[in-house]
């Protein structure tokens, strides 16, 4: 093949296209050829509007109107506004619950399904099937088994004694359905990673612990759950992230209400924007909501890291 | 998939003899006792997926009745008549396809281009640039949705229409590069030996020939991890879809499927029935390449641990 390259110009025949070829071939032209497309789509939707929202957030801004400068009146507005408080506490009971409560279920499926016994892939496909289901259609499904006068959870409810509940429709309900459908839709997500993960637990370790003496709920203890620690960690991190995020089902199933009762960040901030065109207080509210992600998951980090046993 | 824990476990105590006759007379059960928790679990999973298939075939009146029909008279297919006759179900899932499957393609091209360079090349700006990427995947959406949103507005009137507010490409085009993807590639190439890519350099390979020739067949494992993951997020997105689209013809899956709930939200057969026609391509999808949706899953979890 090289001996064929004639039409290539040597280095000797270095002329302007020789000079051309080399800047066409170098680390810098490449390089920079390379990322060009990529980048510019970040930094046009992503970089710089990180940077515009947090301008926006100091201005009195709409759709439509001109913008000024108010300093930061949209903060002050933010701490005295009665929603927010109620949003702020929304969102972290939602979170308080909804992350336990998935990887607790995601843990406990994953450890039932850790073993080769008939039908397992039936099992297994059960729980990865609710990873296909997009949040609308998993909040529409829920909504309607939780519908007070025809749900089937009223039902059973009846079958069991229980009295009827409004569900949905309560202040003091509605909230916890929507951190039961979430659960259910992010069980096929826990059990995964935590499947992944127990797989690579050495079964040598787990031996070793039963001719030690240990009983399974000892070994699990002792030895299982210290090694899944890092995607306990991560599970922690990734869900609260989300939690902290929560809009589709409750824009579907209640839009905040009853009454605020699942009014949560998310919500409330896309309402301020695209219901009120409240530009600028939204983009505060947004940078409320950055600093909450951050705070939280840094605390996750800290904490986590005294609990997680990285084996490498 | 290694061995099981639990039967190991017991092996090993009756050989050494710590068995206690309840441990022997547990193994003596026909099968194991894991399917009585598994059962109701597999069962709880799946009751929504079952119910509202149910629901999607009753008639009207059995679905607004106390104590609920758990089996209906009649399978009322006209249910899945009706919902397409009101809601264009057929234009949300191409709609949805398109986006994903264009969004997914150029993510596998921009992001290997942009990765690879960041593996690879020294160039000026390197740094910084990559800097400025990852700083972007720390941000949520919401901080950056309501200039992505101007940003886009501005682009369908001054630039081209296509990719302006109420249009498809608008819902492609903010995420045709992910900062997420450019990282993963980027982390992926760098594991590779640069041998090859040396000398075919040595041959006289351009860098672009070294990219799609050598390293390309080595990277399908985390190209399909990518695809698989950038399909599910566009398949699924709804905050930004419910923002950038407002007219029927130019809806997504979810947002098409939110809308007709608005409209019909007592019409629980016909909701239903649009939910299944919604929910049926992507479990197809799903089950199809069941292995790589796992496997990137499982990966991005192992990968942050």
């Amino acid at each position: 093949m090289t001996a064929n390259t004639v039409a290539r110009p040597g280095p000797r025949q270095a002329g302007r296209a020789g000079l051309v070829r080399r800047a066409l071939d170098s680390e810098q032209f490449n390089g920079w050829a390379f990322v060009t497309p990529g980048v510019a789509v970040i930094l046009l939707f992503g970089a710089a509007p990180i940077v515009w929202s947090a301008v926006m957030s100091f201005q009195k801004s709409s759709l439509f109107g001109s913008s000024a400068f108010v300093g930061l009146a949209n903060y002050r507005k933010m701490a005295h506004d009665p929603v927010v408080a109620q949003a702020i506490q929304h969102t972290l009971i939602y979170t308080a619950l909804f992350v336990p409560g998935t990887m607790i279920v995601g843990l406990f499926l994953a450890v039932a399904m850790n073993r080769k016994i008939r039908g397992i892939s039936i099992y297994r496909t059960a729980a990865y099937a609710t990873m296909a289901i997009s949040t609308i259609s998993e909040a529409i499904v829920f909504i309607w088994l939780f519908d007070p006068s025809y749900g089937i959870v009223n039902y059973a409810f009846s079958k069991v004694g229980l009295p009827q509940q409004q569900f949905l429709n309560s202040p003091s309900e509605a909230l916890y359905v929507i951190v039961a459908m979430t659960i259910w839709g992010w069980t096929g997500f826990a059990v995964v990673v935590y499947l992944a993960a127990l797989q690579g637990v050495p079964q040598s370790l787990l031996e070793a612990a039963a001719i030690d003496g240990a009983g399974p709920w000892r070994t699990f203890r002792r030895v299982t759950l210290p090694l899944l620690s890092p995607a306990t960690l991560f599970l922690a991190v990734w869900l609260t992230i989300n939690a902290l995020q929560l809009f589709d089902e409750v824009y579907l199933s209640t839009q905040g209400g009853p009454l605020n009762a699942t009014t949560v960040l998310v919500y409330y901030l896309y309402n301020q924007a695209f219901e009120q065109f409240n530009f600028g207080y939204a983009s505060a509210i947004a940078y409320f909501l950055f600093l909450v992600i951050i705070v939280v998951t840094v605390i996750q980090f800290r904490v986590g890291r005294r609990f997680t046993y990285y084996r490498s | 998939m290694s061995a099981t824990s639990a039967p190991a476990r017991g092996d090993l105590r009756q050989r050494a003899s710590h068995g206690s006759p309840a441990t022997r007379r547990r193994r003596r059960l026909p099968f194991s006792p894991w399917h009585l928790v598994l059962i109701p679990a597999t069962i709880a999973l799946i009751f929504p997926f079952a119910w509202l298939l149910i629901t999607s075939v009753e008639t009207p009146s059995e679905t607004l009745h106390f104590p609920p029909i758990l089996i209906p008279h009649a399978i009322r297919l006209a249910n899945y008549s009706d919902a397409l006759a009101s809601a264009p179900f057929v234009r949300f899932l191409v709609n949805s396809a398109v986006v994903a499957v264009v969004t997914v393609l150029c993510n596998l091209v921009l992001c290997t281009l942009a990765g690879y360079a960041f593996a690879r090349f020294r160039f000026l700006g390197r740094t910084a640039l990559f800097a400025v990427i990852m700083a972007t995947l720390m941000v949520p959406f919401q901080v950056t949705m309501i200039p992505q949103f101007i940003i886009t507005k501005w682009l369908g009137v001054h630039v081209l229409a296509g990719v302006g507010i109420n249009h498809i490409g608008a819902l492609i085009l903010p995420n045709a590069a992910t900062a997420f993807g450019i990282f993963f590639l980027r982390q992926f190439f760098r594991t590779l030996p640069i041998e090859y890519e040396e000398s075919a350099r040595v041959d006289g390979a351009s860098r672009l020939t070294v990219l799609v020739r050598v390293v390309l067949p080595l990277a399908t494992p985390a190209l399909a991890t990518l695809a698989a993951l950038t399909f599910l997020d566009s398949w699924n997105n709804f905050l930004w879809p419910l923002i950038a689209v407002t007219s029927t013809n130019q809806m997504t899956l979810p947002l098409g499927l939110a809308t007709f709930q608005g409209a019909h939200a007592t019409e629980w057969n016909l909701l239903m029935a649009a939910n299944v026609m919604s929910l049926v391509p992507m479990l197809a999808v799903f089950f199809i390449a069941q292995r790589y949706f796992i496997r990137s899953v499982a990966a991005t979890g192992l990968a942050g641990t």
